[in-house]
């Protein structure tokens, strides 16, 4: 039950593979430092200037001290923008207040003013998404300017577009999960609906303000002269309109009376999991960099990385002798029960057919399912196809499709075609997705797709009666498989926010801990399941 | 023996009578104010009983007849008086003894007797008790005095005959000065006691105060030796000792006898103290000490002499106030080793020993002490009464080791949610010239600026504080982490009134970055202890936002919530607005007054109801826009203040 693990830490591979990690890991948090700089120093400095703190500077002081920051997306938008939108302006994350866990949403002014680019709203939009399934209560720390006007066509008509955020905000009030808005500058136009949706909304003096068109547009519609705070400033709408609910003096103030609104939410978290006490590993989750070799085409057993995830390195394997390359079983993380679907090879019937079952047996014990994806796909082949590997496959998929209860995924290695499907990816809305730094995400791998345009390209050619080098063939598919490989990689995929975010290995355990934690905020529903294809 | 007492007090003392009462199997009475509903000495009690309707003393535990109503009531048949209150008041003795009850102390008469210092001293001379040269006499002619001092030589001492506490007394250094002093003392006699007339007596130039504890049983009398009490601020004693530090046998003899000669010439009964000042400029001398006054009560620093004596003081008051006779013979009593007892108050020492309020979130004594406190954690220090916390008593075989002790003792005193003065005891207790046993009346005075110093504040200290007010003491296994970069929170603390800002990243449950005006502390975390920098945390309490951090005698930190800073309902401060229709009633307001936030200012009646109007900050009235009758409209400015600015 316990397992064994048969890597030595003294190794040289051990070491190799570790260096390997950490070269790729430095490069995902030189972009997450990226991101926390946000605007830059000459912006930041303005913007404390005028007596505001730092938009991390506003979460902290939000959370209770000590409290766990999961933040999501913390890069997203890399690369995008030429630059323009580090972390894509806007901070969320999941904290904790007065004991609760709660959804933070928090505008980064020091990047373009708060406006939302494309990559802000989809961030927000899954923040939201994910304070919904989790029945998180939402604060928003509201500093923005509304919309990114060059970026309009892409911000404001679609249905997951600008709007989406305010018809979740009272979709969500709807079902009893808490909205509550502190507007800490601009909030502007569309921006007005945060606080004005907002169940409870908290406005500093001589700094917040909510209006739908800002003073220039009010001179310029009506010829009106007002100034930002007669219009719509903390003073007006806590005494003249109504808009918001408290008036804060500043920063902390206006922190302290969101932290004090939490108080009186009146939520319990639900009974949902049968909590065991929490246990360290048997073996140090800091060996993890180790035991996972650094490049994805080297197999490994996924038992080493599990050793260093669960309580005691206690893992009570499922069905451990069929459909080997398919690992089942039951543990426990930091007390949380949880099913563990982890892939060690390509994924054949008989292994498809034991993840169907496992992924039902976990639904009819309401365990939360943990999915260590590193899947090259399903098996090929006549022999593959003809005894219906798709319809085995498509037994896992509609499993993992159908079931209720909590889904974290996390990209452990490759993430290639329909593995990703039956392994909870982004389609399957886990509630929560992480990728570590070595993992890469495609349709196919960069060869394979390469290889699959070379062929059918070299068959139009020798069909044209002409010929083809293996040199012009080489040239011809180093485009695809560089497109591949840049297109494939975590930060490219955490940019466009495929997935919740990059992780430091080592911290997996952590993090899927409080990935499990806020996804047992919300109950546990019956799992109906589709029609199984027998 | 008496069955049941009732003891007219408050505080330690009344929790000391009731200790020992009840070792000996008397039933204890308390009384309190309204103040007092919960304090230790009504929970110790067999039974207690509210005095009076206010907390001020006039109001409760001064109201003798009360008092002795409710002891008539519940069954006692005697009352101890503690010290302070009723314990000095013939005219209560009396009371007491003509409702047939017996007071714990001595007859009206010898405290008649004592009472007036000057009639006192004429008594004692007659007893061949020494006494300071000086003009003890009625005739208050300003010119007649100034002659007196000029017989007795400067420089001379001005005081009140009814005087105490140091109010009235002027020190006078040259004879030019003296009408000047003599009217100063003179009016703040009259305040303070009612009394102008004065006495001129021989000012010593190093004077010591050393009192002789004696026990008196009406007829003979027996003395428990010395104690020496002259570490004084201001008259107010603050570490007291036995046996007195240079003391001889022979003079140790002479003063005992002259303590027991004044004793027995008024035939006291009970416990009592007898005042010398001690000529400190030559070493003691058998002649070189006069009479001052007697205490006819138990001393705030009895528990010394018990210590060095292994006498129970109280003990004896009650078994002497119930007939017995002295239970020692003079020759039965010698003295072990040596004592010392420290006052521990609720003061603000920095500023100028300000007395301090607040409630005590913690207390607690070492184990090696003695401690006699009147509170208990939870307890609080008011404004009503004196502010001692405890008096801390210690004893050893010899001197050096008894001052050994205390400062261990005060080092181990740990009291939260007020300031102390602590750091002032502990920085006398090891106050060089002190150890050697050079101690006279303006020890104090003299080195002040050192003893009463502020505490140094390290921002080891601070990070403590910092960690209590956060709650990071007690991590979580998940605290403070973040995928990439750690949060930086921060809180507001202050420390005797200067508020300051420090700031945190939690990195994980077992590491903390602490940011301290500039400068970083790494506080590690080490099995279950933390390290701050490179030293282990100090015991911290909080308690409702109220933190002490236990090192150097215990610093007072105090939580600044964000939320104290309530925004205001309304915009402008400055100007007081009919909140609906109706009919001016009443304006208070003056233009040019000044007033306080919350001042009544209008009262305006709408709606059958009258509306009070008040001030929302601080200012002064610039302007008063209504009067009295004027109906006037909802918004109507009715008072406008001046701009703060302004």
């Amino acid at each position: 039950m316990k397992l064994t693990s048969k890597v030595m830490p003294s190794s040289e591979s051990f070491k190799q593979n570790q260096s390997a990690h950490l070269d790729a890991l430095a490069q995902i948090s030189e972009a997450a430092e990226a991101a926390r700089m946000g605007g830059g120093e000459r912006s930041r400095a303005r913007h404390e200037s005028r007596g505001k703190m730092l938009p991390r500077r506003r979460v902290a002081n939000l959370l209770d001290p000590g409290s766990p920051f999961l933040e999501i997306g913390a890069t997203a938008a890399h690369n995008m923008y030429d630059g323009a939108a580090p972390g894509s302006g806007v901070i969320a994350g999941i904290g904790r207040v007065q004991g609760q866990d709660v959804m933070v949403v928090c505008n980064d002014a020091t990047v373009k003013g708060g406006t939302y680019f494309p990559m802000t709203v989809k961030k927000h939009l899954r923040a939201q998404e994910i304070a919904e399934e989790n029945h998180l209560p939402c604060i928003y720390l509201v500093d923005s300017g509304g919309a990114n006007l060059p970026q309009q066509d892409e911000v404001f008509p679609d249905r997951d577009h600008f709007g989406r955020i305010f018809y979740n905000q009272a979709r969500m009030s709807a079902k009893g999960i808490p909205q509550i808005a502190v507007v800490m500058g601009s909030c502007t136009a569309g921006g007005a609906y945060v606080p004005a949706m907002s169940d409870v909304t908290i406005i500093v003096r001589d700094q917040g303000t909510i209006f739908l068109a800002g003073p220039p547009l009010v001179k310029a519609a009506t010829g009106e002269v007002v100034s930002a705070e007669d219009l719509g400033g903390g003073d007006v709408h806590t005494r003249l309109s109504g808009v918001a609910d408290y008036l804060a003096e500043d920063d902390a103030h206006a922190l302290a009376l969101a932290r004090r609104a939490v108080l009186s939410l009146n939520l319990r978290k639900p009974q949902t999991v049968d909590w065991a006490s929490s246990e360290e590993p048997a073996y140090d989750p800091e060996e993890i960099l180790g035991v996972v070799p650094g490049d994805l085409r080297t197999p490994y057993d996924i038992r080493e990385v599990i050793a260093r995830l669960v309580d005691g390195s206690r893992f009570d394997e499922f069905k451990p002798r069929y459909g080997e390359t398919l690992v089942t079983g039951f543990a426990h993380v930091k007390g949380c029960p949880v099913g563990i679907v982890a892939n060690n090879g390509v994924l054949f019937s008989e292994a498809a057919q034991k993840g169907a079952h496992f992924v039902e047996l976990c639904s009819q014990r309401k365990i939360p399912l943990v999915f260590l994806q590193n899947i090259t796909g399903f098996m090929v082949g006549r022999k593959y196809e003809n005894e219906g590997i798709a319809r085995h496959g498509a037994k896992m998929v509609t499993a993992v499709a159908s079931t209720n209860v909590p889904k974290i995924t996390m990209l452990v290695g490759g993430s290639f075609g329909a593995g990703n499907y039956g392994m909870a990816g982004r389609a399957y809305q886990p509630r929560f997705l992480w990728t570590w730094p070595n993992s890469r995400i495609s349709v196919m791998g960069g060869e394979q797709a390469a290889g699959v345009l070379a062929t059918v390209k070299r068959d139009g050619i020798e069909r044209r009666g002409g010929s083809w080098s293996a040199e012009e063939e080489t040239a011809f598919k180093q485009p695809t498989i560089d497109m591949f490989e840049e297109q494939s990689h975590p930060l490219y995929a955490s940019a466009r926010l495929w997935d919740d975010g990059i992780i430091d290995p080592r911290k997996s355990r952590d993090v899927l801990s409080l990935s499990l934690s806020a996804a047992l905020n919300a109950p546990i529903e019956e799992t109906r399941f589709g029609v199984f294809r027998m | 023996m008496f069955d049941k007492i009732l003891i007219a007090n408050r505080g330690e003392i009344a929790c000391r009578v009731m200790e020992t009462a009840r070792a000996m199997g008397v039933r204890t009475v308390a009384v309190y104010s309204d103040a007092d509903r919960g304090s230790k000495h009504v929970a110790m009690a067999d039974e207690a009983y509210q005095i009076g309707h206010g907390p001020a003393p006039a109001d409760s535990y001064l109201l003798g007849d009360e008092i002795i109503a409710t002891a008539q009531k519940c069954g006692a048949q005697a009352i101890h008086p503690g010290y302070g209150f009723l314990s000095e008041n013939p005219e209560f003795v009396d009371a007491v003894e003509a409702a047939g009850l017996t007071f714990i102390g001595p007859s009206a008469d010898a405290i008649r007797a004592m009472g007036l210092k000057d009639a006192a001293k004429v008594l004692m001379e007659k007893a061949g008790v020494p006494v300071v040269p000086g003009y003890h006499g009625t005739n208050q002619d300003s010119e007649h005095l100034s002659g007196a001092a000029d017989g007795i030589g400067y420089p001379v001492l001005i005081k009140a005959v009814a005087g105490g506490g140091g109010k009235g007394m002027r020190l006078v250094e040259r004879a030019a000065d003296f009408m000047e002093a003599l009217e100063s003392a003179r009016s703040e006699a009259i305040t303070a006691f009612g009394n102008p007339d004065v006495l001129v007596e021989k000012y010593i130039q190093q004077p010591r105060h050393i009192e002789i504890q004696v026990f008196g049983d009406g007829t003979h009398a027996v003395h428990l030796f010395e104690r020496d009490c002259s570490l004084q601020r201001r008259h107010q004693k603050v570490i007291e000792e036995a046996p007195a530090p240079g003391m001889t046998q022979e003079m140790r003899a002479a003063m005992g006898q002259a303590g027991v000669r004044a004793a027995e010439a008024i035939g006291y009964k009970g416990a009592g103290t007898v005042e010398f000042i001690v000529d400190g400029s030559h070493g003691l001398r058998a002649d070189g000490f006069w009479f001052m006054e007697m205490n006819t009560r138990l001393q705030v620093e009895h528990p010394v002499t018990e210590a060095i004596t292994g006498v129970d003081l109280v003990e004896w008051q009650l078994r002497v106030a119930a007939g017995e006779r002295l239970p020692k013979r003079q020759d039965d009593l010698t003295i072990n080793g040596h004592a010392f007892e420290a006052r521990l108050y609720a003061e603000d020492v920095p500023k100028g020993f300000l007395p301090a309020t607040g409630t005590l979130t913690h207390l607690q004594f070492p184990a090696e002490c003695r401690a006699d406190s009147g509170v208990r954690a939870g307890d609080t220090i008011s404004p009503w009464y004196d502010p001692m916390i405890s008096k801390v008593i210690v004893h050893g075989p010899t001197r050096a080791v008894a001052l050994a002790r205390l400062s261990r003792a005060l080092e181990g005193t740990q009291v939260g949610g007020t300031v102390t003065n602590l750091a002032f005891l502990g920085a006398l207790a090891g106050h060089q010239g002190f150890a050697r046993g050079e101690v006279d009346t303006g020890l104090i005075a003299r080195d002040l600026d050192v003893l009463a110093a502020a505490p140094v504040v390290e921002p080891f200290h601070r990070v403590a504080a910092g960690m209590a007010a956060l709650n990071l003491i007690e991590p979580m296994s998940d605290s403070g982490f973040t995928l990439w970069s750690s949060l930086r929170r921060v809180v507001t603390l202050s420390l005797q009134g200067e508020e300051f800002e420090v700031e945190v990243e939690v990195d994980g449950k077992d590491l903390q970055l602490w940011h301290i005006a500039g400068e970083k502390v790494i506080v590690s975390r080490r099995g279950e202890s933390w390290i701050i920098g490179s030293r282990l945390m100090p015991d911290v309490t909080h308690s409702g936002g109220a933190i002490t951090v236990f090192d150097g005698y215990g610093l007072a930190f105090d939580v600044v919530d964000p939320l104290d800073r309530d925004a205001r309902a309304g915009g402008d401060t400055n100007v007081i607005e009919a909140p609906m229709p109706g009919l001016v009633k009443a304006v208070f307001a003056k233009a040019g007054q000044v007033v306080a936030e919350g001042d009544r200012l209008a009262v305006l009646e709408a709606m059958k109801m009258e509306h009070a109007l008040l001030a929302a900050r601080d200012g002064v009235v610039a302007e008063v826009l209504a009067t009295s009758g004027d109906q006037v409209e909802a918004g109507a400015a009715l008072v406008r203040l001046q701009d703060e600015g302004e």
